[in-house]
């Protein structure tokens, strides 16, 4: 899962795709994974970083995480 | 990168006097006022701006900030002897350089007269007819397929009752396109005759039934330097579009499918001047061509804020000067258009309507 190249972000969590003119809004949570996406961290990776800095149930993230990968996915955020 | 002029000679400006035509500036506006908007931004040059108007109504004519002074001209179906007549009339008075028509519906009678504004020293900037022509929304379904384009299926409507043998061919929802302007969509029988009527009554035919393709809109705007070459061209995504299907909002966007999709309609058909292409993406990536425009479109003036000034760059090839095709643009530049309550007097008003001129007060 790799964040395309061109895809533009900002710490406070606006994505532009500068391919099609969308852009979205993303949380701080998601915004954190967009950042780790985009250093291409591995999924366990960041499965291991959100869950251990925040107070989530492993499996309740992995199923948030592949939600909101299908979503990046479907906006073509993601390669 | 901006356009350079070769050997620029920028101590000595020339001044310019370049008439410009659509200063409408509606809901569906004319791109007459962001195409002068866009040439005074560039300081290559001076100009001084001559608004041809066809209605005393329309705002660019009381711009006065960015129109010089403006000449009513007549309506396109007065032809091109009584238009003719006119620019020679405006010419007498103003010494006009180079004229920028806008308009689809007046281009044909442009583009005809083109040779003889050459011999009394009035540059234009156009398409050559055989250009002009292949790209009519009565003929793109051919060249599309001859020059293996994408554009929708369409079939050419003389009589309301050749709707229903269209509707066999092209299903519903159906586009009802008038030859010039307007579009409906039409989902039954009984809407696609309502908008026959409604657009035949405004633009004549015939009527355009076009297959309707649902997607995402983009638009090109592209400038040809009448050899095939692209000088410029930026594409631009609908992000707000009002019930006319005009953008009212958009952005740039990095897509080179569009930016080479414009290149092969320039290098096709030799285009000279501006064009727009009007681009349908489908979800499944494949991008119809819907309409060309002979004209730049009235968002140009988005092309000069992210960094490729085409009205700009039109000037200067019009009066000879030669320029290095853009290669740079900045993407995520935006334009949202607004309406603002221009106000004038009635003494102005009267001066158009009366004696079909009117004079800026710069200008005086």
């Amino acid at each position: 899962m790799r964040l395309k190249k061109n895809i533009a972000t900002s710490e406070e969590g606006f994505i532009f795709n500068p391919g099609t003119g969308d852009s979205f809004s993303t949380n701080g949570t998601g915004s954190e994974i967009i950042g780790m996406l985009k250093d291409e961290k591995p999924l366990q990776s960041i499965i291991d970083v959100i869950c251990s800095k925040y107070d989530v149930d492993q499996n309740q993230f992995e199923r948030d995480l592949d939600d909101y990968l299908s979503q990046l996915k479907d906006y073509t955020i993601l390669e | 990168m901006e356009s350079q002029i070769k050997n620029p000679d920028k101590k000595n400006k020339k001044k310019i006097v370049v008439a410009v035509t659509a200063l409408n500036a509606i809901d569906s506006p004319g791109p007459g006022v962001a195409v002068i908007r866009a040439i005074r931004e560039c300081s290559d040059f001076e100009v001084r701006i001559i608004g041809l108007s066809y209605e005393s109504l329309e705002p660019g004519i009381y711009m006065h900030d960015l129109v010089d002074k403006t000449y009513q001209i007549p309506y396109p179906s007065a032809g091109t002897d009584t238009l003719l007549g006119r620019l020679m009339h405006i010419h007498q008075i103003e010494h006009l350089d180079l004229i920028i028509p806008n308009f689809d519906a007046e281009l044909f009678n442009f583009i005809k007269l083109k040779d003889k504004l050459k011999e009394a020293g009035i540059s234009t900037f156009l398409p050559e007819m055989k250009s002009f022509e292949a790209r009519d929304k009565i003929k793109l379904y051919e060249f599309g397929k001859k020059h293996e384009l994408s554009i929708p299926k369409d079939k050419l409507i003389y009589q309301a009752s050749d709707l229903a043998e269209a509707a066999e061919q092209i299903g519903y929802p159906m586009v009802v396109k008038g030859k010039f302007y307007d579009a409906i969509i039409a989902n039954t029988f009984e809407q696609a005759h309502k908008a026959f009527y409604q657009i035949q009554a405004k633009w004549g035919l015939p009527i355009i039934a076009q297959e309707f393709i649902n997607g995402t809109e983009i638009n090109i705007a592209a400038l040809g330097d009448g050899q095939g070459n692209t000088i410029s061209v930026i594409p631009m995504r609908k992000l707000y579009i009002t019930d006319k299907g005009k953008a009212w909002a958009g952005i740039t966007i990095d897509d080179t499918s569009y930016i080479d999709l414009a290149r092969k309609f320039v290098r096709i058909t030799k285009w000279c001047g501006g064009c727009e292409l009007e681009i349908m993406q489908t979800c499944d990536g494949k991008s119809y061509i819907m309409e060309v425009n002979p004209r730049f479109p009235a968002w140009i003036y988005l092309c000069a804020a992210a960094g490729q000034n085409q009205p700009a760059t039109l000037v200067k090839m019009a009066i000879g000067q030669k320029v290095i095709p853009f290669r740079k643009y900045e993407v995520g530049k935006i334009f949202i258009r607004y309406a603002w309550d221009l106000i004038t007097n009635i003494s102005e008003f009267q001066r158009i309507s009366g004696t079909g001129e009117l004079e800026g007060m710069k200008s005086k």
